[in-house]
């Protein structure tokens, strides 16, 4: 899954040489030999290099503030998507919800590296989502549809049909 | 920016480090565990960052990075390695680690958790050749492991191995951030971690099994199987077989009971219940019933232990309800009193002594320690300004005041607090205050007083506090409320009042006055253990031999924890002081508060008229009691866990093994021959034995039921999967085993009943009775870490069995819920009423409920209301029998109308709201 991820990251960036990934213990933890120093071990770590070599810093985030909010949600996605339970998923959807109420990217206005990730690690929850459900998690639902329609990224992930439209109307229950 | 941390809490080592490595300046705001910083998260995480955008940050170690760059250290590719590694491997491993040695006292297991990072870490450094993890100088990677592993790596106890390197990086580290370290741990090293710990889900390592969160509910637990180890059955197979021999008779309790040398000594006592009022459901868990289960295990388990408790008497709220109800004080006090007396004895609650504080010996001891305080100098004089009513001829006590809020302008505050926004209240601030009995208007007037003084008091408070909280079992409520009283700084507090109804001041300065009675109750523990037996100083003035346990609702914290000891210490004498503070969180009644005004709960007294057994009810507050964490008495969820939990495992497991041995084997226990699947049951049972024990040590008394519910769950597996009703049809081989799963089916029934005898102390008899069980039982298997042998050996005859629990049946949960559900009780004295009433009839609308209430008292007619039920039967049936008929419509709506019409004028009638009753259920 995460060599997938990276793979699709190549891609994306325009990585011209596809580079070649080993795994590391039981939960394949993705690992980049470097020829400058020592080799790079983990998914964020990774992919943090990747776009650093594609010159793309600003998927990094663009201020010292955004560079910690990315940093933030990459490492929510390893520590707290991967692996979660199921009763993790309701909460996790709920915070999100409420975290992306007010904002178009992860990290404010501007689609960066968290975005890329986060979807990646959230796809597999939406996936298995009720279509009220979705309509419950609305701000996640929106963030996650314009992310898979931003070009580049979804592939090679199914796409998730999202409604916009309301088919109940929550005054009715 | 604003940086919150908590204390106790290991992830804001690292922001704290990272702060002062970089010298950002950020305030720092220190918050409880629970408080929710960031917004959008629905657990509480702390730390967080909020940055300049108004953002949060809640990742620590974002937050350090974030810090490491403002401060114009960018983080290389091998910090950021390093970072992820810490949050995706040792993180998991750290938390494992601290909830085996903070919370399961298992330090001597940390070392296996942390050998795999550790060595990791130690190869790389030893690679790299570098004193720190980047290079030659301190980088963010540093500053968050360092603090990470800071927990572990300097408790020296925890013995982690020869690491030399990492042992070397972590030094130059623990020089310059010693400082966080106190900042966060207090010094306190891993015990300094508990209560944030406590609020932690357990990891979920399989290790782990038992490390459930204390917060979820005692059955509902993961039910993935344990593995048993061959080890494990093997010496549960052996404990079996020794059997009962040799172990000692329990001896009768034998009054008085007084310390003994060489045995543990407990003093428990219960918050003592006021006595102007009926408990109620609540106040039972909280206080009584909580430490009665303990008690009982407490003597179980052999220890020699006093229970005292009795009911607090004196105080402004007796004078009152005396008035009220027309008595005197005294004739109060001896009505609540038997109230109480008689409630708890229906419980069962089993004390060694219930007493009173109305009397001599509570004169005699208040007046000494009194004189003691004076002796020593902790006690200050001053002037107190007054509300005095002239026409009463009296100061008038906080709550004989009534006027409108200084803060928020509510007309109903009382002298004390505003029910509205709740701030205190000073009462001389109160606008347009109201003498509370003739409604004159008092008038300011100085009175001087004698203070308690803390401040003096807090150095030596202090001291013994670190030492009580760290050696004793103090739940983290209480330690938290202690923490949050001694960091808002104590000041002298007033122990006099002008009141009558109290224990007279000795001081020829202050006579005419008594003492408030949060001087005075405490003090009731002391004085009812000497009306027990004269000999009441052997448990009050022996703090090395005695260990007391305080039980109450955490209501009641700062003076047991706080002002109570004070009093204690500043009297000089010796005093045996607490130990073990147990503090329950509040049980609510239907997701809304108790509330005698308003009718809304169950009462100590009520109990009994539902027809439910005592022991169900036992079983029922128990298995909710708030332990950790607020909780909810349901009917639904009672009558759910009666009928689940009682009836479908538990009794269903005693029953049927009962049954078998009477009707398959002539009532006789039959031979049993061992094979693997009854030595891995054994050790699985063995398992859950241990674990019962090991959490009522903790007084968990909650967790611990799920553990006697986990037996039953694998006894009744058990038997299904081995059916001795088919096996006892087959041959000999069969035959035998069907006597194997018989008799270690009831054997396990008879350590059910023992287990059992804390929370359902009659059905634990009932159980022994039913299968003749020597007594010698009770005793046996609660030893040590806890011994399941065969107590019914093959051969033993055993008595009668029969169903030990009834089903609780929808409609008549429904027609209790109906009956507590918020209504006044029908049988409540109708004086009751008016009074009700009256206070009622200037209550402002900003409360509808008491409002409608009062509106609804003026129309009630029980009379009436009998006809009107009648009647609403009766047109509901037409209703009925014309909708069944296919009549025209406008019939129906005609009819329909007066149906509604008449219940409009019943629920009038009954004293209901007359709005209609909002349609549940029912779908638009």
């Amino acid at each position: 899954m995460a060599l997938r991820e990276l793979s699709s990251l190549e891609k994306y960036l325009g990585l011209k040489k596809p580079n070649k990934y080993s795994t590391q213990g039981d939960k394949k933890v993705p690992v980049l030999q470097n020829v400058n120093g020592p080799p790079l071990v983990g998914l964020v770590t990774v992919a943090c290099h990747l776009v650093r070599e594609a010159k793309r810093p600003e998927l990094l985030g663009d201020c010292a503030e955004s560079r910690a909010v990315v940093q933030q949600w990459l490492e929510y996605r390893v520590t707290k998507l991967d692996g979660c339970t199921r009763e993790d998923v309701k909460t996790i959807l709920k915070d999100l919800n409420l975290y992306l109420q007010d904002k178009v990217y992860m990290a404010g206005n501007r689609f960066t590296l968290a975005d890329t990730f986060m979807f990646y690690g959230i796809h597999p929850l939406i996936v298995d989502l009720a279509v009220q459900e979705k309509e419950q998690y609305v701000n996640v639902t929106r963030w996650f549809d314009h992310i898979q329609h931003y070009p580049g990224i979804r592939h090679p992930l199914p796409p998730v049909v999202v409604l916009r439209n309301k088919i109940y109307s929550s005054k009715h229950h | 920016m604003k940086l919150f941390v908590s204390e106790g809490n290991p992830h804001c080592l690292k922001v704290l480090a990272a702060l002062e490595v970089t010298g950002v300046h950020c305030d720092v705001q220190y918050v409880n565990h629970d408080e929710r910083v960031v917004p959008f998260l629905s657990r509480p995480a702390v730390p967080a960052l909020l940055l300049p955008s108004g953002l949060h940050l809640f990742s620590p170690n974002a937050i350090c990075r974030y810090l490491f760059e403002v401060s114009g250290q960018d983080s290389s590719e091998l910090c950021s390695r390093w970072l992820e590694w810490e949050a995706t491997d040792l993180q998991p491993a750290l938390l494992q680690s601290l909830h085996l040695a903070v919370l399961q006292g298992k330090g001597s297991e940390v070392s296996k958790v942390l050998q795999g990072p550790l060595n990791y870490m130690e190869q790389s450094l030893r690679k790299g050749n570098t004193p720190y993890l980047t290079g030659e100088a301190v980088s963010v990677a540093d500053v968050v492991l360092w603090a990470a592993l800071y927990p572990v790596l300097s408790d020296s106890s925890l013995a982690l191995g020869e690491c030399t390197s990492v042992k070397a990086w972590f030094d130059r580290g623990a020089v310059m951030h010693s400082c966080a370290a106190q900042k966060v741990l207090q010094g306190k090293g891993l015990q300094g971690m508990k209560s944030f710990m406590q609020r932690q889900p357990a990891p979920q390592s399989s290790q782990c099994r038992d490390a459930q969160p204390c917060n979820s509910n005692p059955a509902e637990g993961e039910e993935s199987e344990r593995v048993v180890s061959v080890e494990e059955m093997e010496a549960a197979a052996l404990t079996w077989s020794k059997g009962l021999n040799g172990c000692p008779l329990a001896a009768d309790r034998q009054h008085p009971i007084l310390p003994q040398e060489g045995k543990r000594n407990l003093l428990v006592t219960s918050a003592l219940p006021y006595v102007n009022n009926v408990p109620h459901l609540g106040n039972i868990i909280g206080c009584v019933l909580s430490a009665d289960a303990f008690c009982r295990y407490g003597r179980l388990r052999g220890w020699n232990l006093l229970f005292v408790c009795g009911t607090d008497e004196y105080g402004t709220a007796t004078e009152n309800k005396a008035r009220e109800e027309g008595l005197t004080p005294q004739q109060i006090c001896d009505k609540y009193h038997a109230i109480h007396s008689n409630i708890y004895k229906w419980f069962q609650i089993d004390f060694d002594f219930f007493g009173r504080t109305t009397t001599e010996k509570q004169t005699e001891i208040a007046q000494n320690i009194f004189w003691r305080l004076h002796k020593h100098g902790f006690l200050l004089e001053d002037t107190v300004e007054q509300l005095r009513c002239e026409n009463c001829k009296r100061f008038l006590a906080d709550r004989f005041v009534e006027g409108v809020c200084p803060h928020c302008s509510y007309p109903e505050a009382r002298g004390d607090q505003c029910d509205k926004c709740g701030r205190l209240i000073n009462a001389v601030e109160l606008r347009e205050p109201q003498c509370k009995v003739c409604r004159q208007t008092p008038v300011v007037s100085s009175s001087k007083h004698l203070f308690l003084d803390l401040p003096k008091l807090e150095p030596q408070l202090e001291q013994w506090l670190d030492k009580s909280t760290s050696t004793g079992d103090w739940t983290a409520n209480a330690k938290q409320i202690t923490r949050s009283w001694l960091r808002d700084g104590l000041k002298p507090r007033c122990i006099t009042r002008d009141l009558r109804w109290g224990t007279p001041v000795p001081h020829p300065d202050f006579k005419e006055k008594v003492f408030y009675v949060w001087f005075d109750a405490p003090i009731g523990y002391l004085s009812i253990t000497a009306n027990y037996t004269d000999q009441w100083e052997k448990w009050w003035k022996n703090p090395n031999q005695v260990e007391m346990y305080n039980f109450m609702a955490k209501d009641n914290v700062p003076f047991h924890s706080v002002v109570f000891p004070c009093s204690l210490l500043g009297a000089q004498d010796n005093y045996t002081l607490v130990n073990h503070l147990i503090a329950t969180e509040y049980l609510n009644y239907e997701d809304t508060k108790f509330s005698k005004s308003r009718g809304v709960g169950v009462f100590g007294d009520m109990a009994k008229d539902t027809g439910i057994p005592p022991d169900v009810w036992r079983f029922y507050l128990l298995y909710v009691r708030p332990e950790g964490q607020d909780s909810a008495f349901s009917w639904a969820d009672m009558a759910l866990k009666n009928n689940s939990e009682l009836l479908n495992n538990l009794g269903n497991f005693i029953n049927r093994a009962g049954m078998f041995v009477t009707k398959f084997f002539e009532g006789s226990v039959p031979v049993m021959e061992l094979q693997q699947e009854e030595k891995t049951l054994l050790a699985l049972v063995g398992w859950e034995l241990q674990q019962y024990i090991q959490l009522m040590d903790k007084v968990k008394i909650r967790d611990a039921l799920r553990h006697i519910l986990n037996i039953s769950r694998h006894g009744n597996q058990y038997i299904q999967v081995n059916e001795p009703w088919k096996k006892i049809k087959g041959g000999d081989t069969e035959r035998q085993r069907a006597g194997t799963v018989t008799g270690v089916s009831v054997n396990i029934a008879c350590l059910l009943s023992v287990m059992l005898l804390p929370y359902m102390p009659a059905v634990s008899q009932t159980i022994r009775d039913q299968l003749n069980a020597p007594q010698s039982c009770i005793n046996t298997m609660l030893q040590g870490t806890g011994t399941f042998v065969c107590c019914l050996s093959a051969g033993h005859r055993i008595g009668t069995v029969s169903p030990l629990f009834q089903k609780l049946e929808v409609d008549q949960i429904e027609a209790l819920k109906k009956r507590f559900g918020g209504q006044q009780p029908e049988d409540e004295p109708p004086k009751k009423k008016t009074t009700a009433q009256s206070a009622g009839s200037t209550q402002p609308a900003a409360v509808p409920a008491a409002a409608a209430e009062v509106a609804s008292v003026n129309g009630v007619d029980p009379e009436k209301a009998k006809q009107l039920t009648q009647a609403v039967n009766e047109q509901g049936e037409k209703v009925r029998a014309l909708k069944a008929q296919k009549a025209e419509k406008a019939v129906i709506t005609a009819e329909v109308a007066k149906l509604l019409e008449l219940k409009k004028q019943l629920a009038v009638a009954e004293g209901k709201s007359s709005e209609p009753a909002p349609q549940k259920g029912k779908k638009k």
